[in-house]
């Protein structure tokens, strides 16, 4: 099933005619991201106005403690907004490392690139005027993503796409649907408006099992079909020319693969709002550690991209205690300076 | 030389010299004939005829003369001033950065000083009239030099992608920092969200009178300004071959600029598009001489922003939508026509 290969830093698995080749990094790094994730989750559970310390949280999620309150404190409260936080931070890292992928730009992003606007404008206007319950958001943002992907794509099609005008007209996009916001915010009931700009920021306050239920089956679908289509995104990434020299299908791969980003970021906002370069930010530090191919990058990804927006959360929920920020707001404040870095890494490009 | 004055003309609409003048004049008489038109709308229709009174014979017992001079002057002089300010701020900043989509709203200088005025009134309550104007020139500022700094690093310089997106995070980030502080205050919220948005609703003389001084001085500095612009605009190699302090022009320029977008937005919010738009229609007819894109960037910058309030203002009347969110459902499509059509990578 699994061999190693000694000269090269590769394992490659087997099965049948499937095989996956994974780089030997990933292992390590897999394994100290999970433990980091453990110690972020028990102390992010056991953080707040009502302390809990860390070994009985432990035990209550084990199922040890048998303290009523402990158990709805960890499981009712905490839990599910953490594991919230884990989910979309994945979702939205994945999402970005096949953006950047597809467009060979390290600066690609679902939401620098306008589809998130699109999502959340959707998820705004049905919010507003439809009030529309959370099982059925994740279609609603995953609709209003997928029309904001293809009016980007075809607008910025002149004869084949090229990912500096994915970015210009994706931001011109981003302007427009901004504005079609602002009318609702401008109109709005100030309670509801600032519900409103808490839900733009990106926020996984008071979010419950519902809302882990209604996107954990699209995850389920959507990682797996990332994961498999590792080896075709590395092709692409090489540029169109040499896929398409290797027998790839080079739009309808594309196509593929932009569906699968955009499905993972709109599940996200479905659920969080606009947490921003989280999509950005966990795929490039990502690729420091595992190196660019993507059948290690794209899970090493989710799983960082996981464990940074758990911990921007307890960062939120900290800095201003006992009142909490949007995670979104902590993401942008790591993740704009990071941006700034990549702007000067790539300055000569 | 004849040869190149030749050239010069034919890439323009307007081809004399007389006519640009004269273009000017006509232009200056449609900003005019707008602002009555706009002071006429409104809940209750006001004739010409009553506007011109209220101006030459003013007679404070009567509703209507009270109306135009307290609430509906006001409005439009103020949206007329914000509209010079940013359209002439943005051809400025298209000309030193020779890049067509500069403006005072991509390139993120809107978004700072809106911030800035922001944490003002989260800090202060409700501050003095003039501390907005000041917040907002520190905000401008600190964005500007942000924004440039980070998008023109490297050897290619200030290339259209590299500064739109500076631009676009720094306002993504700096965005972020103003949400966190509407939400944290209900009332901070309540008191400035319509103008987060860029509006003109409810701009009384008081506040216009703060703030258009620096607009004033803003914009005679672009005037004076406008020769050595456009030998920038021709590239800083040939400037600097013709003898120009490149630095020193394009310093005071910078400075015009934060004049102008923060003036503008202590004014009247951040509105977006008229920077960017207006330059492009003027270039079309009057060509690359500064000399003529300014002034004329004025007038229409001045009539986009009539225009849109007016249109904001009937859409969905009896309310009004925020003269920066028309002018984003205006500008927008304009931005994406560019960056696909116009410009080059």
């Amino acid at each position: 099933m699994s061999s190693t290969n000694a000269k090269h830093n590769w394992w490659i698995l087997r099965i049948g005619r499937f095989s996956y080749k994974l780089d030997k990094r990933v292992l390590p790094v897999f394994l100290v991201l999970l433990v980091l994730g453990i110690v972020i989750l028990v102390t992010s559970v056991s953080y707040g106005a009502y302390d809990i310390t860390p070994i009985e949280v432990i035990n209550t999620i084990l199922g040890l403690e048998t303290n009523e309150r402990f158990q709805l404190v960890v499981w009712q409260f905490r839990l599910p907004r953490i594991l919230i936080s884990f989910i979309i931070g994945g979702a939205l890292s994945v999402s970005g490392a096949i953006l950047q992928g597809i467009t060979r730009n390290p600066l690609a992003d679902p939401g620098i690139l306008g589809v998130t606007s699109g999502a959340s404008f959707a998820a705004v206007a049905s919010i507003v005027w439809f009030q529309t319950p959370a099982t059925y958001l994740p279609f609603v943002t995953f609709a209003g993503a997928s029309i904001m992907a293809a009016l980007i794509y075809l607008l910025a099609w002149k004869g084949g796409s090229s990912s500096f005008r994915l970015i210009l007209v994706g931001i011109g996009l981003a302007a427009i649907t901004g504005a079609v916001t602002n009318i609702m915010i401008v109109f709005g009931d100030i309670q509801q408006v600032q519900q409103a700009y808490v839900w733009l920021a990106g926020s996984v306050y008071g979010r419950d099992w519902g809302h882990v239920r209604s996107i954990t089956p699209w995850l389920l679908i959507l990682l797996p079909m990332a994961i498999l289509q590792a080896r075709q995104l590395n092709t692409l990434s090489l540029g169109d020319d040499t896929a398409k020299g290797l027998g790839v299908n080079v739009e309808w791969q594309r196509g593929l693969l932009l569906l699968i980003s955009v499905a993972l970021a709109s599940i996200s906002v479905a659920v969080s709002g606009t947490v921003g370069f989280v999509g950005l930010v966990a795929p490039h530090i990502t690729r420091r550690l595992v190196g660019p191919a993507h059948e290690g990058l794209i899970p090493a990804s989710a799983l960082l991209g996981g464990v940074l927006v758990m911990f921007a959360d307890l960062v939120s929920r900290f800095v201003i205690a006992p009142s909490e920020l949007p995670v979104g707001i902590v993401t942008a404040m790591i993740g704009a300076p990071y941006f700034a870095y990549l702007l000067y890494k790539t300055r000569n490009q | 030389m004849r040869s190149k004055t030749k050239r010069e003309s034919s890439s323009r609409l307007i081809q004399s010299r007389a006519l640009l003048s004269l273009g000017l004049i006509i232009g200056s008489v449609l900003l005019l004939l707008c602002l009555g038109w706009s002071i006429t709308l409104g809940a209750a229709d006001i004739s010409l005829q009553t506007i011109w009174e209220s101006l030459f014979a003013f007679d404070d017992s009567l509703f209507q003369h009270l109306v135009i001079q307290t609430v509906r002057l006001p409005r439009v002089v103020t949206g007329a001033m914000v509209g010079a300010s940013l359209a002439v701020a943005g051809a400025i900043m298209q000309g030193l950065t020779r890049n067509p989509l500069a403006s005072p709203a991509i390139l993120g200088i809107n978004a700072g000083a809106a911030f800035a005025v922001v944490l003002t009134v989260f800090i202060l309550g409700s501050p003095p009239l003039s501390v907005y104007s000041i917040a907002a020139f520190i905000g401008a500022g600190i964005a500007s030099v942000i924004v440039y700094g980070l998008g023109s690093m490297g050897r290619g310089g200030a290339t259209p992608l590299r500064l739109t997106l500076a631009g676009a995070v720094f306002t993504t980030f700096v965005g972020s920092f103003t949400t966190a502080l509407l939400i944290t205050s209900q009332d901070t919220l309540d008191q400035i969200r319509f103008w987060t948005v860029g509006s003109l609703a409810g701009r009384d003389w008081a506040l216009f009178i703060q703030t258009a001084p620096y607009l004033l001085i803003g914009l005679v500095g672009a005037l004076l300004l406008a020769r050595q612009i456009t030998t920038i605009s021709l590239g800083e190699d040939i400037a600097t071959g013709l003898g120009q302090n490149v630095v020193v022009v394009k310093g005071l320029a910078a400075i015009v600029v934060v004049l102008l977008a923060g003036g503008s937005v202590s004014l009247a919010g951040p509105i977006g598009f008229v920077g960017l738009v207006a330059p492009h229609m003027v270039r079309f007819m009057v060509g690359q001489d500064y000399r003529w894109i300014l002034p004329y960037c004025a007038l229409v910058g001045a009539i986009l922003v009539i225009i849109g309030d007016m249109m904001a203002r009937i859409i969905i009347r009896p309310q009004e939508l925020p003269v920066g969110v028309m002018m984003a459902l205006i500008g927008a499509p304009f931005f994406i026509y560019l960056a696909r059509w116009k410009v080059d990578r």
